[in-house]
């Protein structure tokens, strides 16, 4: 069977590596960073969380590329609903109205 | 021998849990894993809309959501974070339990995250109560109840009312409570699903459904458990944190 199995020890330490995420975050967000910056901290956090339990958790890592390509579609989608939508508000003000 | 598309697997190893479409069991087991991975990006699609949703108007109302943010309870939002990556790490000590022929192992790990399911959804339900208590569920979602928050005066520390920063209107509060409910909710549909296959999970484990050899079932739920844990770590930060930067007022 060609399927890799991951020890339980990696488990752990994304365990740990989650949790620190998590307190870490809840600590930033009493600080007050300039402008943008303590959502630019949140979601940074947030995605390598995110990351950690979809390449370990979730056996990404040790996946076939076809899974990658399927995943980086998603967020390729993603991005599209975003930009677009974003960008439709962001200028609303940039012509007089009719 | 075999005609056509149908292969009869004759051969002595052939698995009982084999389909006759797919020629081995690892092709099975990659077709099945591909077959959730393309779900999931449908239900990535289904809640990047919601956060889509927040995102518009989080920038658009920044002062009211603030304030709606910090009146939710961080303590259990925190608790429920930890409550989730715990139950993922049981999801994947379960996976690996079948990977490795612990039957047994496998059906306590799976029991432990039905039970962290649970406490997460319980903890969801006081929060909902407390809203409904407070008059925050939005619109006449509760007929009879509509969305009337008390807001404090400046000065009156009172937990239970609404503390508005400098800007927030009420109705803009309003539009926070709406998604708050709107992708809480749906999520917690999700982790009611998931508890439901959970069960179904530990009743074939129990019965010795799965081994080395077979147990892509278990693997491909723990996909969708992880994923409902992996929108949990995007929804606590942006509910439950955005203004707490802000605190102090009180």
């Amino acid at each position: 069977m060609s399927e890799h199995i991951v020890q339980p020890r990696i488990y752990v330490v994304i365990f740990l590596a989650l949790m620190l995420g998590t307190g870490l975050t809840v600590f930033a967000a009493f600080h007050d960073f300039p402008g943008p910056l303590n959502a630019v901290v949140a979601l940074t956090i947030a995605v390598i969380k995110a990351t950690l339990v979809v390449l370990y958790f979730m056996h990404v890592r040790y996946s076939s590329r076809l899974i990658w390509l399927v995943i980086g579609s998603a967020l390729f989608w993603l991005a599209i609903m975003f930009a677009l939508t974003i960008s439709d508000y962001w200028k609303r003000t940039w012509l007089p109205p009719l | 021998m075999s005609e056509g598309l149908t292969t009869t697997h004759e051969e002595a190893e052939a698995h009982s849990a084999l389909q006759h479409h797919f020629e081995n069991m690892e092709q099975q087991r990659e077709a099945g894993t591909l077959g959730m991975w393309v779900f999931l990006v449908t239900e990535i699609m289904f809640f990047g809309a919601l956060f889509l949703a927040y995102t518009i108007y989080r920038y658009q109302y920044p002062a009211a959501f603030a304030s709606a943010s910090n009146h939710l309870d961080i303590r259990l939002g925190a608790i429920n974070t930890a409550v989730l990556i715990v139950s993922s790490f049981t999801m994947a000590m379960a996976v690996y339990g079948t990977q490795v022929g612990k039957q047994r192992s496998t059906v306590i790990c799976l029991i432990l995250t039905m039970i962290l399911g649970a406490t997460f959804l319980g903890i969801k339900a006081i929060e909902y109560h407390d809203k409904y208590r407070d008059n925050l569920i939005p619109g006449q979602l509760i007929p009879g109840h509509p969305f009337n928050p008390e807001v404090a005066k400046p000065g009156d520390t009172d937990e239970h009312k609404l503390h508005l920063v400098e800007g927030a209107t009420v109705r803009n509060v309003e539009l926070f409570y709406w998604i708050y409910f709107a992708m809480t909710g749906l999520h917690a549909l999700h982790m009611i699903i998931g508890l439901g296959i959970m069960i179904v999970l530990t009743i074939m484990t129990w019965r010795g459904r799965f081994g080395p050899e077979y147990h892509a079932p278990v693997e491909i739920s723990g996909l969708y458990w992880h994923f409902v844990d992996i929108i949990w770590i995007f929804l606590f930060p942006l509910l439950y944190l955005l203004g707490r930067h802000l605190e102090g007022h009180v």
